[in-house]
């Protein structure tokens, strides 16, 4: 890194205030709903309440009667292309036994609660409801698979009619030999794990609004998405649009967790009917479809065993996972367990590891990433797997993790697996036993045992858990940024990262002020838009401050040399004499000898029959792609003290300590609040959160007074303590913080609860646990306990 | 046959009078009609906040209320605190604590936190487990609560001599 | 999640309003509106026609005579909370009504609301119950009835008003004397509908002797209950630690119903704990009350 790349300039690294937020407390955000183009009409999706059944009929015409209906539309009316294709993979892989994505409606079979039947547009959403309530559609009900297990058994029904089986991958993951490693074991500990997880339920549902432009032959698609450089590639092919007659916008997107990020059969739908309608249409997912409609992430099941020495030092781990996949394969295909295998290691040393992974159909909608991705179930399934060790031996908790730690003199450490890019799993930097140590110390950990004691005594069951993670970020294959200083003089970075919530248009600013010696201020950062940048990818797998920081880097420097070249040219002094400062490009001996970056944007946009110096292109601008080589691991340490009330089953997290290392902060108050939003959402999934289906595959948990999100008095105060080992892999030496929090969460909370009720002998497997499950498992353990 | 029925009320201060088919709820009312579209919706049920508006001056689920039950009303929203470039006390407060991330609670969480710092501004300060319980009808599922509770700690117990 | 078309009516009696119900067969009556809007959202319901009863100002009130706290059943939930009446005369109420909600629906919901919504764990039903409240019931051309809060259920989420009948006010006859209250719930988060929800009333003799027990259970079915044997086991003993224990492990018998979330068993598990609990908050809070006439 040459100096004039360094990023140690005055706003990197500072806890700056946030660039989106005067918009967003006025009431003055652009969210899709906002959007209120003229002629706009509304569209309301007919949902099959079935989990599986063949359709035999739909009727539409009592539908289209209603006053103020535009159009109702079921398979049979879909343009021929959409009734052809179905989504794509946008993540394929070979290792795919079954390949069967989801149509863009129903035809004749329908394999979810929720999957789309026939869409009614109308004059607005109201009208279009009760239009929908008319469309007629008869169903003959075919069995469902609502357990993955029952539904890998033989003679199982099938999700998808006339299909042989359920399965769609089987993949072996092999490091070293697990068999000579148990043979030598001093102590085998087995563990059946029930791993839940909800979905992202982000507090702004899906939604979408088609434009066309009549005038140039083209639309616009508004969306809240966590990927619109992705989409438009879809649309393109599903729709069969040339590139410049599809532009997809992600304005301010509320909250997006992960299930954002993937295609959906609506966004094909909707812009299909706006072309054919030829007026705006919006569609906004109302909080019941979201329930049955949007992605989530749900079950895996896990049987695992690990083999210890004389020293609690792990030999080998093996087993296998289970991952219930929804009703079609989504298009980010096998990520979600592929993502959980090659996180179970997490900061131990694993020599032997064998797991083999099972993805199989159910009759649910399909699953996809919520933040962590399968990460949060492998720190899971590994921390207990710790704690079952510590209880094994009569070691301490901590003791056992920190015999198993990679050491920092391991680093760059190699897993031997392959994660989902294809690249292999290498640690790149870290310090675990020192995240621990420190997150011990802040927890007050030693003298935690006289506390629960004392507690005791009082008839009080305090407890404490701790988990530590790795976490692979920054994922590839790249990240696109574009630093521009317009003619009229206004920087503009543009991106393909997408955020929703994430704050990139403060970090990426910050970057970017740095190289170019100006205020975050007067940098306007475009995001989400492909009209703003022609390639992109996204925002999500805690991967934006790598790839869109480190190509907002790239170009920024690229910008300064370019500025500095031609302000060169422009004043006759060589380039090495001139500084770059407060909007101009001076002279460093005579700074009033200076050109104006407006002055030189006008100079660099070229003049006819005038020649710009020529080892310039034109434009002040640059456009930059940051391919990592491969993922940054970022690392920490969580530790939760409960009180648990052994008579009703509430647990009251009562302490929250955390060291979290993700790199160098571009801004440590938004790393901080990564951290927390994610902390809680895993607060959740241990707490609250679970998705009911009956056995029909029926969703039972469809409003939020069924599906319990974490309030404000659900979460204790939580103390953050950060460290910093930067990454070798990029320019900033940044690594992903956006899932970080949620990961380790889950695991401590249910490692308190258990250490809370380890006079009664519980031991927890699973997650969520709710008071009646914690009840439940104290009275299996301890049947005197309530007598 | 739609059964409209003419509203007359006062938005952030000033007057408004529409006719509004009954079955809009007052949320839709004010983002559709009046495009007020700082009222966010995010569940229609009650149960998230995002919605929340003052009506006389009560916090209140804009989902949860017909248009036509706000005639005569004198209704707030997000829209009628501070602008961008001259936020009031909480704004600047959310905003220096990083408050909020995506945005799309935050009008809700204001409009609700405006009700109770206008009741306790001569009330000793507020414990955070006082302004937890005050956000528990709001869902945020970015922030984690915690530093909009510092947000209001912050506009509640000014350092001695602000504010 | 926009409601079906309705024809909506804002009364401003509820002479006006009862007339409106019987004139209109398929009418929903709205009061604070947090349960019946979602439902109509959800278009789990679609009337005809909505009465609004936000415009009949003589429907909300609260004061006390002879004896009994009369509550208007448009009374917000809210101004029950801060009632000093209220307060006073029926801190029971006041304990429950802290625990339903949140702030942004206690300000619109209403008491009467939440008797005729009728869920199973609903503060304010477990509260009346105990207080043997009496729902009186109104319908066009002055007919009234008065309904022991015992015969208030017709079953789940369902009501014993009869069609053109309305909720107009509520009695909480009060006890005098030396007397404590408890009332305890457990939901899964704050402001959530209780699993199980026990309200209890203790009156105590000169000796310090219980001489009168009230335990509602709310959650275990349609409509709270109030287990006989439980009353029975207090009445005459002195408030101690153990006799509430044994008293609490008789509640564990009654009646209680499984749903997707929750099991029979855990509910009977919760009433027994809870009831110990709120029957030592009672012992716990003694107070001597004498009710005159206040407003």
């Amino acid at each position: 890194m040459s100096d004039e790349g360094k990023a140690d300039g005055g706003y990197f690294g500072r806890s700056i205030l946030r660039k989106e937020d005067p918009a967003l407390l006025t009431g003055r955000g652009r969210f899709v709903d906002d959007l209120q183009p003229d002629r706009l009409l509304h569209a309301c999706i007919v949902r099959s309440p079935h989990a599986h059944a063949r359709i035999t009929r739909v009727d539409t015409s009592a539908a289209a009667a209603v006053p103020g209906v535009k159009a109702v539309y079921a398979f049979a009316d879909l343009p021929p292309m959409l009734q052809q294709k179905r989504l794509p993979l946008m993540s394929a892989n070979p290792l795919i036994k079954q390949p069967l994505t989801q149509p863009v409606m129903a035809n004749d079979e329908v394999r979810f609660a929720g999957e789309s039947v026939a869409v009614v547009i109308a004059e607005s959403r109201r009208v279009a409801e009760d239009a929908a309530a008319l469309v007629d559609v008869t169903y003959e009900a075919l069995p469902a698979v609502n357990d993955v297990r029952k539904g890998l058994e033989a003679n199982a029904p099938t999700v998808h009619a006339g299909t042989a089986s359920n399965l769609v991958a089987r993949v072996p993951f092999v490091v070293g030999d697990t068999d000579v490693a148990f043979k030598g074991a001093a102590r085998v500990v087995k563990a059946s794990f029930d791993t839940h997880r909800g979905g992202g339920f982000s507090m702004e549902t899906r939604g979408c609004l088609a434009v066309p432009d009549l005038n140039a032959g083209s639309y616009t698609l508004y969306l809240t998405s966590q990927s619109p450089h992705r989409i438009k590639r879809v649309l393109m092919d599903m729709l069969e649009f040339a590139d410049h007659e599809i532009r997809v916008i992600a304005p301010d997107v509320g909250g997006g967790f992960g299930p954002k990020g993937s295609f959906y059969a609506e966004y094909a739908l909707i812009t299909a009917c706006a072309m054919r309608l030829g007026q705006p249409l919006k569609w906004i997912e109302d909080r019941a479809e979201n329930f049955v409609a949007t992605q989530q992430e749900r079950d895996m099941f896990w049987d695992l065993e690990v083999a210890i020495d004389a020293g609690a030092r792990i030999l080998g781990l093996r087993g296998r996972l289970i991952h219930e996949n929804g009703a079609y394969v989504a298009p980010l295909g096998l990520i979600l367990p592929w993502i959980a295998v090659t996180h179970v290691q997490g900061p131990y040393v694993i020599p032997n590891f064998s797991i083999e992974m099972l993805v199989a159909f159910t009759n649910k909608v399909p699953t996809s990433p919520v933040r962590g991705a399968g990460r949060p179930q492998a720190v899971f399934v590994m921390e207990r797997l710790m704690d079952h060790i510590a209880r094994a031996t009569g070691l301490d908790p901590a003791e056992v993790r920190r015999r198993n730690f990679i050491q920092p003199s391991q680093m760059p450490y190699n897993c031997q697996l392959i994660a989902r890019d294809g690249k292999p799993v290498i640690y790149d930097s870290g310090d675990y036993p020192e995240a621990q140590r420190r997150a011990l110390a802040m927890a007050r950990y030693a003298d935690f045992r006289a506390r629960q004691a004392a507690a005791r005594t009082e008839g009080k069951h305090l407890g404490i858990g701790m988990a530590s993670f790795v976490e692979g970020t920054g994922l590839g294959p790249y990240e696109s940024a574009t630093v521009r200083v317009a003619t009229n003089g206004k920087i503009i970075v543009c991106t393909g990262a997408a955020p929703q919530g994430q704050s990139h248009k403060t970090t990426l600013a910050q970057i970017c002020a740095d190289l170019l010696q100006v205020s975050p201020g007067v940098i306007d950062v475009v995001t989400g838009d492909t009209g703003a940048i022609a390639i992109g990818v996204g925002t999500f797998a805690a991967r934006s401050a790598v790839n869109a920081g480190s190509a907002v880097h790239m170009a920024g420097i690229e910008v300064r040399h370019k500025a500095i070249l031609l302000a060169a040219s422009m004043l006759k002094v060589s380039p090495e004499k001139l500084d770059i400062g407060a909007g101009y490009v001076y002279n460093v001996a005579q700074p009033d000898q200076r050109k104006s970056l407006r002055e030189i944007a006008i100079y660099a946009a070229g003049s006819p029959g005038y020649a710009l110096p020529g080892e310039v292109t034109p434009g002040l601008e640059h456009t930059a792609y940051f391919t990592p080589e491969r993922s940054t691991y970022s690392n920490g340490c969580h530790v939760v003290e409960a009180e648990v009330d052994i008579w009703t089953g509430q647990v009251t997290l009562t302490g929250y300590w955390i060291v979290d290392d993700c790199g160098r902060a571009i801004n440590p108050q938004v790393v901080y609040g990564q951290v927390l939003g994610g902390t809680v959402h895993g607060i959740g999934n241990a707490l609250l959160e679970r998705l009911l289906f009956d056995e029909h595959a029926q969703p039972l948990t469809t409003s939020f007074a069924d599906y319990l999100l974490p309030l404000a008095t659900d979460v204790p105060r939580i103390e953050i303590g950060h460290m910093e080992s930067p990454s070798p892999l990029n320019p900033l030496g940044v690594k992903g913080a956006g899932e970080g929090g949620t990961l380790p969460a889950i695991a401590a909370v249910i490692g308190a609860i258990e250490d809370a009720l380890s006079p009664f002998g519980v031991t927890i497997n699973e997650t969520p646990v709710s008071p009646m499950r914690i009840v439940d498992l104290i009275r299996a353990a301890a049947p005197e306990t309530y007598a | 046959m739609k059964d409209i029925t003419t509203v007359r009320l006062t938005v952030n201060g000033e007057a408004v009078e529409r006719a509004v088919e009954s079955r809009v709820s007052l949320a839709d009312f004010l983002r559709d009609d009046l495009r007020l579209t700082g009222t966010h919706l995010g569940c229609e049920h009650g149960v998230c906040g995002a919605c929340t508006v003052l009506v006389d001056g009560k916090s209140a689920r804009a989902c949860l209320m017909l248009a036509v039950q706000a005639d005569g009303a004198a209704v707030r929203t997000v829209e009628g605190l501070g602008t961008p470039e001259n936020l009031n006390p909480l704004q600047r407060a959310m905003m220096e604590h990083h408050g909020l991330q995506c945005g799309f609670c935050t009008p809700g969480m204001l409009m609700t936190l405006t009700e109770f710092i206008e009741q306790r501004r001569d009330s000793p300060p507020p414990s955070e487990a006082e302004i937890r319980e005050v956000l528990s009808g709001n869902i945020c599922r970015c922030t984690g609560y915690q530093t909009i509770v510092d947000a209001v700690m912050a506009v509640l117990n000014p350092p001695d001599g602000a504010a | 999640m926009k409601p079906a078309p309705f024809k909506y009516h804002a009364p401003r009696t509820t002479g006006d309003a009862l007339r409106l119900l019987a004139d209109n067969g398929d009418a929903c009556v709205l009061a604070g509106g947090q349960s019946l809007m979602p439902m109509l959202n959800f278009r789990l319901l679609a009337p005809a026609h909505v009465i609004d009863l936000n415009r009949v100002p003589a429907l909300a009130g609260i004061r006390v005579e002879q004896n009994v706290l009369h509550v208007g059943a448009m009374t917000r939930q809210g101004d029950l909370e801060t009632s000093s009446v209220v307060r006073d005369a029926a801190p029971l109420l006041q304990a429950a009504v802290r625990q339903v909600g949140h702030r942004q629906t206690r300000n619109r919901g209403t008491l009467g609301g939440s008797l005729c919504h009728l869920d199973p764990a609903a503060e304010l039903v477990t509260a009346a119950m105990a207080m043997d409240a009496t729902l009186i019931a109104e319908s066009a051309g002055g007919g009234t009835r008065r309904i022991p809060i015992a015969a208030w259920s017709a079953g789940y989420l369902t009501n014993a008003l009869r069609p053109g009948e309305m909720l107009t006010a509520i009695e909480f006859p009060l006890w005098r004397g030396a007397q404590g209250h408890g009332f305890v719930e457990f939901a899964r988060r704050k402001g959530d509908f209780a699993i199980i929800g026990v309200a209890t009333l203790l009156a105590f003799d000169a000796a310090g002797t219980i001489a009168r027990a009230a335990v509602a259970i709310g959650g275990c079915g349609p409509l709270p209950q109030r287990p006989a044997a439980v009353e029975q086991a207090l009445i005459g003993q002195r408030p101690s630690a153990p006799l509430f224990k044994e008293a609490a492990r008789l509640a564990a018998t009654i009646e209680a119903h499984s749903d997707a979330h929750v099991r029979a068993d855990y509910r009977r598990h919760l009433a027994r704990v809870l009831t110990e609990r709120a029957l030592a908050e009672a012992a716990n809070r003694v107070h001597d009350a004498g009710h005159g006439a206040s407003q």
